[in-house]
């Protein structure tokens, strides 16, 4: 009770945080990953991951899909923030669709000889993760699936010799035959 | 290769800046020179059509446009040059943000070759003003200069109006290419803010309402930005329905303070009965106000019997801070306009003389009175003898921020929409006198008030100098406590009386202030003198400063103690030493 007075209403909230992934669609042009951005940072969004490519070099059509955690309130004000910029066309809840896929791709670093090397290429084969660079001392690995695979195997490397990670963010489409 | 020597719509970058301004209806326009903006400056020399008001600084520029906007319901206008031109229209920007205001901004910028190279009065423009505009564009090339002014124009006035910035490097505004008037395809194709509210949700509006037993309107900022359309629809919204209606800071005038439904504003300094009327409604209708937090106090106990309609343009509104029931997106005047139609034809008034005989009851404790003074001028004595001497006048108002502020909204009685110009959610202190300098351009023959506080009145003060250039007759009323007013009343109300650094000890002689800048001063010390000087103030065609000396520790309630709710507010006859203690103690954290 002993709060310092003071001119903003210091209210905690206690609804539960959920995790989202967003998918948004945008023209693009100058600036317009740093308005997403600081849309985020801004206004105290997280972002847990966020993945920026052009995928309609045509239109200019850039897909951004941004994972997120917030209360429910938050997510709803993330997705209407995120809408009503000039250059989005259009957001997309992928986990409130419930009928997306995530995928994501790491590139793993593993060094080490005898035992703890065949160990890891086991591992790597369990995880249908492929060799894709090699020396006499170490690995690179390429891995895909979604993030929890990706932590697991990632774990699983690391009392291997794991040396460092690389990972591409999750991209995320939905299931069937429509597009968002 | 076709000989384009004789194309009218060939031109340079800063020829096109002027006939797209022209083209969109611009008479006026703010602005500073500077090296980056000298080719634009140079064609606005070379015609007639677009008046120049140059000011004294680019912030004033930018709340003169503003003052401009809000006055006319057309987009302001500024132009000033790159680096320290830019940054010092951030303010006036961030104000335009948070209050919906269209203005259009245009900066220079150096040449494309410098960009990135720290180069003299180099400053990333678009990356400053991102958060602080609704849309900005750096154009590289003089062929897309004419599609993005067109576009800018349109963001500005569509949709939530909002500001926006064009940022042109020097090279371009030099470059010739070709023009073109507006068009369609201007626009992204991504952008197209919805106007017409849903049906069904009309529908479950208007039944709600008819089966309202304790309803109340509560309407904002939306409603004025919508047009005079919109605040035609509500007072017969009001009328077909009877129903009570409150309003936000950024929304008096939409109806009228004479109205016999009208409750006063709500909110933090609010009236008792808006308050109460909103606390215990069971039928809410938001039209154009987003609850912002000056106005629910705390959110986990306001109105908390209500069923909420929400109506706004920006769907980012609904559900922010408070969840509401019936959410509908579109313009406020389109959509009363819907709602009054169905209402008129399937629904009923409903009997609310129990309501208002509640509502009476609440009224009947004159939130608003104050104790009397025969010695000392008391700021609500002033704004209301201020309001009474210019009654009937054709009169816009301008404040600045702070318990001035407060007490013009309390004491001014507004009639009419685009009247009251005020900073509500930025809350700039500065904004008053350089919004009158806008106003007063864009309505020569108009009375234009600005009721300023001895601070706030000093972040600006050298408009001063704009007014008496261009003839503006506008009136600076200041309330002179030689304090920070607000901030001294939260010190006295929350941080044990301890007075740091809101007593201003050296305070320009206002008169001579005045003089100097080739306008006229007058001050008053006796409330018997009061009428008389305004009066004279009212008379003079020139600019005026008038320094209204009143009682210093006068404070402005009723008041929300922060962190309370609507029915927990503190009124005056209520306000003594002991009663304020407890309301503000606890250290609750206070809104």
């Amino acid at each position: 009770m002993n709060q310092p007075a003071s001119a903003y209403f210091l209210e905690e909230r206690h609804d539960p945080n959920e995790t989202h992934t967003l998918s948004v669609l945008v023209q693009n042009e100058p600036g317009v990953l740093a308005r997403v951005i600081g849309l985020f940072s801004g206004r105290g969004y997280n972002i847990e991951s966020l993945t920026v490519s052009e995928t309609e070099s045509q239109k200019h059509l850039s897909r951004v899909t941004i994972v997120t955690t917030g209360t429910p309130m938050v997510i709803e004000q993330i997705k209407h923030q995120l809408d009503r910029m000039i250059p989005v066309y259009s957001v997309v809840d992928m986990t409130l669709s419930g009928r997306s896929i995530e995928r994501e791709l790491a590139m793993v670093k593993v060094r080490g000889t005898g035992n703890h090397r065949v160990e890891a290429l086991r591992l790597a084969d369990a995880f249908r993760a492929r060799v894709i660079d090699a020396t006499i001392e170490s690995f690179v690995f390429e891995i895909t699936g979604n993030s929890a695979k990706i932590n697991q195997f990632i774990d699983l490397m690391r009392p291997l010799g794991l040396v460092e990670v690389s990972r591409t963010g999750v991209a995320a489409i939905g299931r069937g035959p429509e597009g968002m | 290769m076709k000989d384009k020597s004789h194309d009218p719509n060939q031109m340079t970058g800063a020829a096109m800046i002027v006939r797209a301004l022209i083209d969109h209806g611009v008479q006026h326009l703010f602005g500073y020179p500077g090296g980056a903006v000298l080719p634009i400056y140079d064609e606005i020399f070379q015609q007639s059509e677009v008046e120049h008001i140059l000011v004294r600084h680019e912030q004033g520029a930018g709340h003169a446009a503003e003052g401009y906007a809000r006055s006319t319901g057309k987009p302001g206008v500024v132009l000033v040059t790159s680096g320290p031109g830019a940054t010092n229209m951030v303010t006036a920007l961030t104000d335009a943000l948070m209050d919906s205001i269209p203005l259009v901004c245009i900066t220079g910028q150096v040449p494309t070759h410098l960009i990135g190279n720290d180069a003299f009065q180099e400053c990333d423009t678009v990356g400053i003003t991102r958060p602080c505009t609704k849309h900005n564009w750096l154009v590289r090339n003089v062929n897309d200069l004419a599609k993005v002014l067109h576009e800018a124009f349109y963001v500005a006035t569509s949709g939530r109006p909002g500001p926006v910035v064009v940022d042109v490097p020097k090279d371009v505004q030099f470059a010739v290419g070709t023009y073109h008037p507006p068009r369609k395809s201007d626009v992204h194709v991504s952008y197209s803010p919805r106007v017409k509210g849903d049906a069904a949700q009309i529908r479950k509006a208007v039944a709600l309402l008819a089966s309202a037993k304790r309803p109340v309107i509560y309407t904002g900022g939306g409603v004025i930005n919508s047009g005079r359309e919109a605040s035609k629809l509500l007072r017969e919204f009001v009328e077909v329905t009877g129903f009570p209606i409150t309003s936000t800071l950024m929304g008096l005038g939409a109806y009228p303070a004479s109205g016999k439904n009208w409750l006063g504003m709500l909110g933090m300094h609010g009236t008792y009965e808006a308050n109460m009327t909103m606390h215990d409604c069971d039928v809410m209708l938001c039209v154009g106000a987003r609850f912002d937090d000056r106005i629910t106090g705390r959110t986990d106990a306001f109105s908390p019997g209500s069923k909420k309609i929400h109506i706004d343009i920006d769907p980012s509104s609904i559900n922010k801070n408070i969840r509401v029931d019936v959410p509908i997106i579109g313009d406020c005047g389109n959509v009363l306009g819907d709602l009054l139609q169905v209402f008129k034809a399937e629904a009923k008034r409903p009997d609310i003389k129990a309501w208002w005989q509640q509502i009476a009851q609440w009224r009947a404790r004159n939130s608003l009175s104050y104790r009397k003074n025969n010695d000392i001028i008391l700021p609500q004595y002033a704004i209301q003898r201020l309001f009474e001497a210019t009654r009937g006048k054709d009169t816009y108002i301008t404040t600045e921020v702070g318990q001035h502020q407060m007490w013009a909204a309390q004491f001014y009685g507004f009639e009419e929409p685009h009247r009251w110009m005020t900073s509500g959610g930025l809350g700039t202190m500065g904004y008053g006198l350089p919004a009158a300098v806008g106003v007063q351009v864009a309505h020569p023959d108009s009375l234009v008030i600005d009721i300023a506080g001895d601070a706030s009145v000093q972040m600006t003060i050298q408009e001063m100098s704009t007014a008496v250039q261009y003839e503006l007759p506008i009136k600076i009323f200041i309330l002179n406590n030689q304090y920070m007013g607000m901030v001294r009343q939260w010190q006295q109300l929350l941080h044990g009386n301890r007075l740091s650094h809101s007593y201003t000890e050296a305070l320009p002689d206002f008169v001579k202030l005045a003089e100097a800048y080739g306008c006229v001063g007058l001050q008053v010390l006796k409330p018997a003198d009061l009428d008389g000087a305004i009066k004279e103030m009212i008379a003079i065609k020139r600019p005026v400063l008038f320094d209204c000396r009143v009682a210093a520790l006068e404070n402005c309630f009723p008041m929300i103690p922060s962190g309370k709710a609507h029915n927990e507010m503190l009124l005056p006859e209520e306000a003594t030493d002991a009663a304020t203690a407890s309301a503000f103690a606890g250290g609750k954290a206070l809104v």
